[in-house]
């Protein structure tokens, strides 16, 4: 339960940070908050040669609104996120979902970027970004880039990220003032990781629904879009009758796996039953 | 690879200089080279909460932070709680109404009690359980650490009337 050996490196500045990746970054490992990868390292499921701490990096770690986008530097803390004003006020669904990573002193230190970048399948914010449709910003000496969510996602803990990549923000458009949103998950004990969960993102026209975008995670290999039940109630009048078609064509479109934690058929279940919690939420008990 | 470096930190409001490999964690450093041993060590990967100390102030696990990391800040550690003979309220309250049994889970549980107070000094039942979901304890079955909980806020709000 001790870490191997590894050379350790705290770039003072993200050019000096990026210089190291560009030189390392095959077999070096960034480190953030150290939540996922510090147990790794004491388990020695992962051995890099070299850790590169971009902690005492500046210029990572604030929050701000422009244009009609919050941006929010990859070294942000969750807590800091989880008790933000402005994430609060303009991106609501990421405060609510914060609140289920881990505990307290998990959130104290993990980071945003960290939690993209190591994307586990259980993890809220994959779901929460893909949910509202975020986008990446991405540095190396190669250049700056910039990957919608979904694109950036991959399976079981991979990501479009390269060896000598950083990820620097996550941006979220604000979007519609007649906007609406859900997060329900189960998990064994609160701050375990999620059995499933579900983020929802929802626009209102008039008394109609506009635009839906439902995420479902937790037992599948990645944070996944629930495209069906979007598609059956998209422009239709959120009542208990539409809820329950949502819940069916969740439970359709999804193939959970089983695990020591809980069969893939119960996760199935349980992700019909959490997208009509989330819809509740957004829409009361219509 | 296994270069020394030398961490300089505060540790409980006093200067430390510990020779570290990069691997050490803090809470190895504080625990082996400074004799700290009050900080304990249940699971070595984050989940059980018994390592939790305030770095600069917030709860951390120190099983999951490098001690070299911890250059420049300030370290609170259980023994750093008590003024000489007498106990931090916190720790009195534990004592008066049984919030340990083994005592393994008790400086986790202490420190994650200090920051919760500092931040919400009458907490409701729920706010306790949301701040110390993440320590594990063996004995208590945890009825009793609420109450400590309890009787440190109640003790800290008389305390400051006075
Ligand atoms: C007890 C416990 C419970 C937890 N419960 C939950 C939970 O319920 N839900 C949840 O989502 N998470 C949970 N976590 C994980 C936690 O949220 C982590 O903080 C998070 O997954 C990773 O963020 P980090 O900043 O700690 O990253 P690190 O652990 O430092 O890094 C993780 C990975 O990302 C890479 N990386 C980090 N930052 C960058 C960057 N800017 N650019 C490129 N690569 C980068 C690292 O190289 C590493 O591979 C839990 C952790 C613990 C210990
Ligand atoms: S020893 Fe650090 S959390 Fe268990
Ligand atoms: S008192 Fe024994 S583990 Fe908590």
């Amino acid at each position: 339960m001790k870490p191997p050996s590894f050379a350790y490196e705290a770039p003072e500045a993200l050019d000096d940070a990026l210089a190291l990746l560009d030189r390392h970054g095959d077999d070096a490992k960034v480190l953030a908050g150290g939540q996922s990868l510090v147990p790794l390292l004491n388990f020695r499921l992962a051995r890099p040669a070299r850790l590169i701490d971009i902690n005492g990096v500046p210029g990572l770690a604030s929050i701000s609104e422009r244009d009609g986008t919050i941006s929010i530097g990859a070294m942000t803390r969750q807590r800091t996120i989880e008790t933000s004003p402005l994430v609060a006020s303009r991106a609501p669904l990421l405060a609510a979902a914060t609140r289920w990573i881990g505990h307290p002193p998990i959130r104290t230190r993990g980071t945003i970027g960290g939690s993209l970048a190591h994307n586990d399948p259980s993890g809220e914010y994959p779901a929460v970004l893909l949910a509202l449709d975020a986008q990446v910003r991405i540095r190396s000496q190669r250049g700056e880039r910039v990957l919608g969510i979904d694109a950036f996602l991959g399976e079981w803990l991979s990501t479009a990220l390269g060896p000598d990549e950083l990820v620097i923000a996550v941006e979220i458009p604000i979007g519609s003032k007649h906007a609406t949103y859900g997060f329900a998950e189960v998990a064994k004990r609160h701050g375990d990781f999620a059995l499933a969960g579900v983020a929802a993102r929802f626009t209102l026209d008039g008394s109609h629904i506009g635009d839906a975008r439902i995420v479902a995670f937790g037992g599948v290999a990645r944070a996944t879009r629930l495209t069906a039940a979007e598609d059956a109630i998209r422009g239709r009048v959120p009542n208990e009758t539409l809820f329950g078609e949502a819940n069916r064509a969740a439970t359709a479109a999804i193939d959970p796996i089983s695990d020591l934690h809980a069969t893939g058929e119960y996760r199935r279940h349980l992700t019909g039953v959490l997208v009509v919690r989330a819809l509740r939420q957004a829409f009361g008990e219509a | 690879m296994n270069t020394l470096h030398t961490v300089r930190l505060t540790v409980n409001g006093t200067a430390a200089e510990v020779m570290v490999e990069a691997r050490k964690t803090l809470a190895d450093a504080l625990r082996e080279d400074l004799g700290l041993t009050g900080t304990h060590l249940g699971c070595e990967h984050g989940v059980c909460g018994a390592c939790t100390v305030l770095f600069d102030g917030n709860p951390v696990r120190s099983c999951l932070l490098f001690a070299v990391q911890a250059a420049g800040h300030e370290v609170g550690t259980i023994e750093g709680l008590a003024r000489g003979d007498e106990l931090h309220p916190v720790q009195r309250a534990f004592s008066e109404f049984h919030g340990l049994q083994c005592g393994f889970c008790t400086p986790g549980m202490i420190l994650a009690t200090v920051d919760l107070l500092e931040h919400t000094p009458q907490p409701s039942e729920d706010e306790i359980k949301e701040a110390l979901g993440g320590n594990i304890c063996r004995c208590t079955g945890y009825q009793k650490i609420i109450e400590s909980v309890q009787g440190a806020a109640a003790a800290m709000a008389s305390g400051l009337a006075k």
